[in-house]
């Protein structure tokens, strides 16, 4: 059987569908679409806003449910100024010499790199003010750092967590490149060892907290007659509030430093030969192949590697959680342990404000680094 | 009619077998029912305490009534939380919990409990009346109705190596001072006999763990005096809290004191591991709740078998004075319940572990787990439990104080099971026992602010009159966030507790 239609009826139809197609074609766009929004929606700005609410509020039980009374900046008053702020913040005490220098001298790094900025040709007026804010910002973190660290004061959550963030991602940056640059030689072993640099990374964070705390431990365990040798049996140092955070940034260099180690590797051995040769055949020497050839290449994938440790870095919960429970006293305790032991104590509207001040945080450090640096570098690559 | 008469009589024996056997069945433990295709979902602590009799016992259940356990384990830390969530949020995974009764006072007023009242006295398989009246009142009653059935029975007392004191010549603690000089004398000398340095006292000092309790139990001593229904905690006229004071003050001076005779990790240590050190032979002196008693007569791990005694928490001969808010020297009016001039005020620390009912799951599930619960606590399987270190479950019954059989069995000898159970009776039945807080949040009250601040201390970043003002405006916040009148009633209500 075979259909035959006049061209007029094929016209009659064509400029019926014409209409409806453009209908369908207009609504496709939002067809598409939509599923995408609405499980944005639902799975990440609904929770945003969510917590956002439970941070101003404070929760209650009643009778077969829960209720949410509305407290405003209350949770947040609390952690800044009130009765929870030596916990957030720490306790400052007066600067020793120390401290002042060593403010005089980042304000000062500060101060000459606005000024470079402002007299320079790529000038302006939102990059200034922008950097302005962000230099504010962290001058005020920096001040806080100084003092209560470099001061008998003591450090509160929101210090400790930026300093595992500092200490952790800088050392396991420096280890995953050397460890990187060593597999890449050809080196007996090399495919065992690219292996095993990998396993810390496969193992649970938890796992890894409780073989901290074996290995920590001087009056038992695997490294017993080692501290027996060197009479440290009587000595222990999670107890120490450094000795503790020491601990903690161990571990979690211990794990972390394979993820690095794992882009870096592949970041260099996509690298092409041509340009080391030429370097090498014109009297380079392997300084100089890394510092002018091989690092300038790896710099894209540094800085993306470096921005996703520094964000997760701030999430540090369950090593001090295991390890010494945010002990001795609050000494190891990060900014997420700190939200989840108010959470524990259902606090749910404390420990809202605390994830806040956490994202707040983490967004503005993520922020700041690709506007000042991330983005400079993948310019110059 | 003769076959209408043969029907009518085997219809009357047919009902006469039934009725028969029904009333068999309502004279027979709830254990014995059938509960086929039921499973009870039963939350508690991460163990082995605790979690490892409902375990064990699980399948025997099983075997008896048909019923499914299944044992859900959590930190210690994260289960008052996890329960009040999944109740308020009605996911209600839980059918069960065997969980702190301090908690009633959260779990209670919204109605998430079953009312166990009925059931109890209808079961004779439970024997209620043999549970000791503290734990029936305290344990298990809120405000006039049951709502847990008592499993273990909390008390901290102090256990001293017996060789060790005998052959010095030196007497079990009286004071919290001569615990301080026992311990001094014994840190840094070996004292099992392997060559090392052990210590003289060890305690559990870890933030986030059992720690808090213990220094509860020194200050108990010098806050309260004159009875239990002084209430250690709180002013009861007021709902002030009792942190800021020169009692407050010496429990502080003691609890850094024991921080540092002992091993050098101390601060790290949970109570699993002061036991592991206690019954490995290398303390002299330590505190605990029963489970050390137990512990120590494990053949498996203990090497201070029948060298370890017990004695009802030391006490003070100096106590706060509350009309003058200062500490003064026992005299009969200050301490009516005081022995050789010490007041002793044993801590009824925690309280015991005990199994409560969801009242949300269904009415088949509900009989099946207070059946389960019925059957851990029934005289044969607790008689059992309660000697043995594992399960965490410390005498509650009057059978189990008085039958010493068990014990002997399980392998202490008669002294020292009358020297272990003599220290808990002589805490049950002191007049001036301190009863654990029992008030809404009391969690924030002791795990969050209390721990807290003690942690801060021993760690040295709050100094001794830091760490009371800290304790005194977290209390005081919290009390006023919740309402200060409701509280303080609160308060009282579980004071007046008849023992």
């Amino acid at each position: 059987m075979s259909i035959h239609a006049s061209p007029r009826a094929l016209r009659t139809a064509a400029s019926w569908w014409r209409p409806v197609g453009a209908r369908l074609d207009r609504g496709a766009s939002l067809v598409f679409i939509l599923p995408a929004v609405v499980v944005i929606l639902a799975f990440s700005i609904f929770p945003l806003l969510a917590s956002l609410y439970v941070s101003l509020s404070r929760l209650g039980f009643s009778e077969g449910g829960v209720e949410l009374k509305f407290v405003g900046f209350g949770n947040y008053a609390k952690l800044l100024f009130g009765i929870d702020q030596p916990h957030f913040l720490g306790v400052t005490r007066p600067l020793t010499p120390v401290g002042i220098a060593v403010l005089l001298v980042i304000y000062g790094l500060f101060a000459v790199l606005l000024y470079r900025y402002a007299r320079g040709p790529n000038r302006t007026l939102g990059g200034l003010a922008g950097r302005v804010v962000t230099t504010a910002i962290a001058g005020a973190l920096v001040w806080l750092i100084v003092n209560t660290i470099l001061t008998s004061g003591r450090p509160g959550t929101l210090v400790v967590t930026i300093v595992y963030v500092a200490v952790d991602v800088s050392v396991q940056y420096l280890l995953g490149l050397g460890l990187a640059l060593l597999v890449v030689q050809h080196l007996p072993g090399r495919r065992f060892f690219r292996v095993v640099f990998l396993l810390p990374m496969m193992i649970t964070p938890v796992g890894v907290a409780y073989l901290f705390r074996m290995l920590t431990d001087t009056s038992k365990g695997p490294l017993y007659p080692l501290w027996a040798h060197f009479g440290l049996t009587d000595v222990s140092w999670v107890t120490n509030p450094w000795g503790a955070r020491l601990a903690v940034m161990i571990g979690d260099v211990w794990q972390w430093t394979p993820f690095i180690f794992i882009v870096l590797l592949a970041a260099i051995e996509t690298l092409p030969h041509e340009l080391t040769e030429a370097a090498v055949v014109d009297g380079a020497n392997r300084w100089q192949v890394f510092w002018r050839i091989t690092f300038p290449q790896i710099l894209p994938a540094t800085t993306t590697v470096v921005l996703i440790r520094i964000i997760e870095g701030f999430k540090i919960v369950d090593l001090p959680n295991v390890l010494t429970n945010g002990g001795p006293g609050t000494a190891t305790e990060s900014l997420t342990l700190h939200a989840y032991t108010i959470w524990r104590a259902l606090d749910i509207g404390g420990s809202a404000a605390v994830a806040y001040m956490l994202l707040i945080v983490v967004t503005f450090v993520g922020i700041s680094y690709v506007n000042l640096f991330r983005r400079r570098v993948t310019a110059m690559a | 009619m003769r076959r209408f008469l043969a029907k009518a009589l085997v219809l009357v024996a047919g009902v006469g077998l039934i009725v028969s056997c029904t009333s068999g069945s309502s004279n027979n433990t709830s254990s014995s029912t059938n509960f086929s295709g039921t499973t009870i979902r039963v939350v508690t602590f991460t163990g082995p305490q605790i979690a490892e009799p409902l375990q064990r016992r699980a399948p025997d259940f099983e075997k008896l009534t048909g019923a499914k356990v299944q044992v859900i384990t959590v930190p210690f830390a994260d289960l008052y939380q996890k329960l009040l969530t999944d109740f308020a949020t009605k996911t209600n995974s839980y059918d069960a919990t065997v969980f702190d009764p301090q908690w009633m006072g959260d779990y209670v007023p919204p109605g998430y409990l079953e009312d166990l009242t009925d059931r109890v006295q209808k079961d004779s398989s439970l024997q209620w009346n043999d549970i000791a009246p503290f734990f029936r009142d305290f344990s298990a009653t809120f405000k006039g109705k049951v709502y847990t059935v008592p499993l273990d029975g909390d008390f901290q007392m102090v256990y001293y190596r017996k060789d060790l004191l005998q052959k010095d010549g030196l007497q079990p603690p009286a004071t919290w001072d001569d615990y301080i000089s026992i311990a001094k004398h014994f840190q840094g000398k070996d004292l099992n006999g392997d060559g090392k340095n052990d210590y003289g006292s060890c305690l559990a000092m870890k933030r986030s763990a059992q720690s808090y309790w213990a220094w509860i139990s020194i200050a108990a001593a010098y806050l309260q005096s004159k009875g239990t229904k002084q209430g250690a905690f709180f002013n009861t006229d007021n709902m002030q809290p009792l942190t800021n004071n020169p009692g407050a003050a010496a429990a502080l001076d003691v609890y850094k004191q024991l921080s540092k005779i002992g091993p050098p990790d101390q601060l790290n240590n949970d109570v699993g591991d002061s036991r592991g050190l206690f019954v490995t032979g290398r303390c002299a002196l330590s505190l605990d709740w029963g489970d050390i008693g137990t512990l120590a007569i494990d053949p498996t791990q203990s090497k201070v078998q029948d060298k370890v005694g017990a004695v009802i928490l030391p006490g003070s001969k100096r106590v706060l004075d509350r009309s003058t808010n200062q500490l003064a020297d026992c005299n009969a009016t200050l301490c009516p319940n005081a022995v050789n001039g010490v007041n002793h005020a044993p801590f009824a620390a925690f309280g015991g572990w005990s199994g409560a009912i969801n009242k949300a799951s269904s009415a088949k599930v509900k009989d099946a787990a207070f059946a389960f619960l019925s059957y851990m606590s029934a005289p044969k399987q607790s008689g059992e439990d309660v000697t043995i270190g594992k399960t965490g479950f410390n005498p509650y019954r009057t059978s189990q104080f008085t039958n010493l059989d068990n014990w002997t069995k399980a392998g202490m000898s008669t002294q020292a099971a009358n020297d272990y159970l003599g220290a808990i009776k002589s805490s049950l039945q002191s007049p001036n026992m301190v009863l654990d807080l029992r008030i809404p949040q009391s969690a924030f009250y002791e795990q969050t602010a209390l721990d807290q601040a003690l942690a801060q201390f021993l760690a040295g970043e709050i100094s001794l009159n830091q760490t009371m003002t800290q304790i005194t405006n977290q209390w005081n916040s919290k009390t006023d966030e919740i309402g200060r009148q409701g509280q303080l009633d609160a308060y009282k209500s579980s004071l007046s507790i008849t023992k």
